[in-house]
């Protein structure tokens, strides 16, 4: 998993049957300073967020889908949490 | 899943029985600004998208379950096309940090090793 922030939504007529009514949101993985992490990526919605959110965001097909509700379905990315806040050891950067 | 734009398309003759019948098509990854990323990649198709358009494409095993039964030997399909985007770097949303439970103090992790003192 990795800590992500929502930067956008994609709208999209023609798609799998398994993304209908759950939000395709645009996602900012994100390292633990807060810079971003690679490039941002595509992922279904599964808690309701929403653009600004800091998330927590699946990477693996069977995780995604499972907590989208869709099995055997071509998900790969879900967002499957909110983040409140994070806490750090001191010494970890 | 990620962004990506159709900019060609692949011609095979001789593959695997299963994949007969797809288009393999050349998918750009682009960023959410459309930005041009990374290499492109050869993709299978499942909406029917053509050249040009912007698509977002699943990755992993994952990407044959839409042909199922069949079981295609692809590691891309994509999976939608899209209309738009918006997209704000800039949002923040506000978690009012007082709201949340008091932080559980930090514990000393001991070792398995680790003599008691």
């Amino acid at each position: 998993m990795l800590i992500a922030r929502v930067i956008g939504e994609i709208v999209a007529t023609q798609k799998h049957p398994s993304h209908d009514g759950r939000k395709v949101l645009v996602v900012q993985p994100l390292n633990l300073d807060g810079s971003d992490r690679g490039d941002a990526v595509v992922a279904l919605d599964a808690v309701d967020a929403g653009v600004g959110d800091r998330v927590l965001l699946a990477t693996e097909g069977y995780s995604a889908m499972t907590s989208v509700g869709r099995p055997q379905s071509p998900i790969d990315m879900a967002v499957i949490g909110f983040i409140d806040q994070i806490e750090i050891l001191p010494g970890v950067s | 899943m990620l962004l990506g734009r159709v900019v060609g398309c692949v011609w095979s003759t001789v593959k695997n029985a299963d994949l007969t019948g797809h288009r393999l098509l050349l998918v750009q990854p682009l960023t959410p600004e459309l930005q041009a990323t990374g290499k492109r990649i050869i993709a299978t198709d499942w909406t029917g998208a053509g050249a040009g358009e912007i698509v977002y494409y699943c990755r992993g095993k994952e990407c044959s379950f839409p042909f199922l039964p069949a079981e295609v030997p692809t590691d891309s399909t994509i999976v939608g096309i899209v209309d738009s985007i918006r997209v704000n770097r800039a949002a923040r949303t506000e978690v009012a940090t007082s709201a949340l439970p008091p932080a559980a103090p930090a514990r000393q992790v001991r070792g398995r090793n680790s003599r008691k003192s």
